[in-house]
């Protein structure tokens, strides 16, 4: 009996590995491939490891595309977003959950509407928006539209509902105003939502394509993804230049995956049981 | 809490003095998200709609056309093509991607070892850029150098142009969709699979089910409002994939017309050939597709959803 467990377990070790073979494979060999010449990546039959482990390919990024600044832009968005967008989320979100005014329903499911819709139906306008401002191939033009989320609204208005009422109304009887129960009880009290969605607005963020690609064009004002596709398009068979791009530009997020992975995976997890 | 209830007069005139406090306090506290998601947002939907029938120029002036876009959109080629590319890309990744993602939420849920690692592995590529995955699969896939035709050369057979044939590019775009978002939707179903109460299975094993029989009995039927959530999400975010298509296939590539969604064919006519009004139309109906998708399933759902 013992024994075939045990073999049962050992097949399913083999298949779950099977999995994380193709699952982390891509990684490996973009990292591999990175560290190798021109030549010794197109050679076949090709070598697994590096002959030598070379960091060519990074220098020589830096100065085929202004990478520095790329990298800086693409930095600067993602943490303006994900500021911007959590304090004005959790501050929303908290009137919604805990406060009665006049036509809160109303403007609530007004915001809501918005979650309903494909992104590509306000990409147009907004393009125009951004394009009357004179903002295109500018720093603003990247976050600007993210700052303001109905989805973080909404995920954050959960978790003040969840809290206990009793705590609020203490600090009503003691005389503090709705903004210092805000700032100094509440949000304090909701810091796993405010984690959450840190996490999934910055992830968001530092990965956007579509936006960044349309609206900056200058190559010393684009984001990471957008560049990529630049560097794949001037170097076309300088494969170890491409992985070093790409390396950089995931390394970022898989570091901070790597620190908060259980807030990562705990947060998706949630997703689908309130769903 | 019976206290609560009883107020008197004084109380009551606080109370109204509050209330009126809070309303100012809450319209402070609403007021950048609604202002800023009117502004780039409600309004922008509003005049997408209104740009869907007009001619919008280069300089944004609109010229009310009717019905004209969604009139050209029934005789444009392209658009049913893409139309039929998403489709296929939907109807192939979903399944699959459910069947893979339940059936690794299942190993993952039985009592072995090392589970935590094996779940941050897997979740590993959900959370990196799609532009960077799409360029490392484009150069494993490549004809000449990529591993992929090395490997199958060294094992004697022969290698193909995985991204160039029209028959496969397709194909293999969604191999690469689905190791982006297997890992994802395997940690929310394996977090319903452990939502299921241990007793269900206790019971069964007592009427002497196995393990097989207990997962077709008891965990399938207890996980549909779950699988229900990860069908849907997938559909909707199969039928706007565009990163990895836009990064693997380039526009002299001879498989394009093959691969090309509809989300694509929106940024093209929109931002490369500047038919803004057009485009418009064509993202109102990818709309509309989603929302009527969206409603079949919502009503279909009560045929095989459980709801306790």
């Amino acid at each position: 009996m013992k024994g075939k467990s045990n073999t049962k377990k050992l097949f399913v070790h083999l298949a779950l590995l099977l999995g994380v073979g193709v699952t982390v494979f891509p990684f490996l060999w973009m990292v591999l491939t990175s560290f190798k010449t021109v030549g010794e990546a197109m050679q076949i039959p090709p070598t697994f490891f590096p002959k030598q482990f070379l960091v060519d390919a990074y220098g020589q990024i830096v100065t085929a595309l202004p990478f520095a600044r790329v990298y800086l832009n693409t930095i600067i968005s993602t943490v303006v977003t994900t500021v911007v967008q959590v304090m004005f989320c959790s501050m929303a979100a908290y009137a919604f959950a805990r406060i009665e005014f006049p036509f809160k329903n109303a403007i609530f499911v007004l915001l809501l509407s918005v979650l309903m819709v494909p992104g590509q139906i306000f990409l147009i306008p907004q393009y125009q928006i951004i394009q009357k401002l004179g903002l295109l191939d500018t720093i603003p033009a990247l976050f600007l539209p993210n700052l303001f989320s109905a989805f973080g609204t909404f995920l954050l208005r959960q978790f003040f509902m969840s809290l206990p009422k009793e705590l609020e109304e203490a600090a009503l009887l003691d005389g503090c105003n709705r903004y210092q129960i805000f700032w100094k009880i509440m949000l304090p009290l909701t810091k796993p939502g405010i984690v959450s969605l840190v996490i999934f607005t910055a992830k968001f963020a530092w990965n956007d394509f579509m936006w960044p690609l349309i609206v900056n064009t200058s190559p010393k004002m684009m984001t990471l993804g957008p560049a990529l596709s630049t560097l794949q398009g001037q170097y076309t068979t300088k494969y170890p230049m491409q992985m070093a791009g790409a390396v950089m530009a995931v390394i970022p997020i898989i570091v901070l995956f790597f620190i908060f992975q259980k807030q990562f995976i705990e947060g998706v997890a949630q997703s689908g049981i309130k769903g | 809490m019976a206290e609560g209830k009883v107020k008197t007069g004084v109380q009551k005139k606080r109370a109204s003095k509050r209330a009126k406090k809070d309303w100012i306090a809450a319209y402070i506290f609403i007021a950048p998200v609604t202002i800023g998601l009117l502004i780039f947002y409600i309004w922008p939907f509003i005049q997408n709609v209104w740009f869907s029938f007009n001619d919008v120029n280069k300089f944004n002036i609109a010229t009310f056309v009717g019905m004209q876009n969604y009139q050209d959109m029934i005789h444009d080629k392209e658009v049913w093509a893409t139309f039929g590319n998403t489709l296929k890309y939907v109807v192939c990744t979903v399944p699959v991607g459910l069947f893979l993602s339940i059936f690794i939420a299942a190993l993952l849920n039985s009592k072995i070892k090392g589970t935590s690692i094996y779940r941050t592995l897997y979740f590993l590529p959900s959370v990196t850029m799609a532009a960077a995955v799409a360029m490392v699969w484009k150069w494993i896939y490549n004809e000449k150098m990529g591993i992929l035709n090395s490997v199958i050369r060294g094992l004697g057979g022969k290698g193909h142009g995985w991204l160039t044939d029209p028959k496969i590019a397709l194909y293999m775009v969604m191999i690469v969709g689905l190791w982006m978002t297997v890992g994802y939707n395997m940690i929310i179903l394996l977090a319903g699979m452990q939502g299921i109460s241990q007793s269900y299975y206790e019971a069964a094993a007592l009427d002497g089910a196995g393990t097989v029989q207990q997962f077709f009995k008891i965990t399938i039927p207890m996980l549909t409002p779950t699988i229900f959530f990860v069908m849907i999400t997938s559909i909707i975010s199969g039928f706007q994939v565009f990163d990895v298509i836009y990064m693997m296939i380039g526009k002299t590539n001879p498989a394009y017309e093959s691969t090309q969604t509809v989300v694509m064919l929106f940024y093209r006519q929109a931002f490369d050939y500047g038919y803004k009004g057009y485009a418009a139309a064509i993202s109102i109906l990818i709309f509309a597709v989603i929302m009527l998708v969206t409603v079949v399933q919502l009503w279909g759902q009560k045929k095989w959803v459980n709801y306790d």
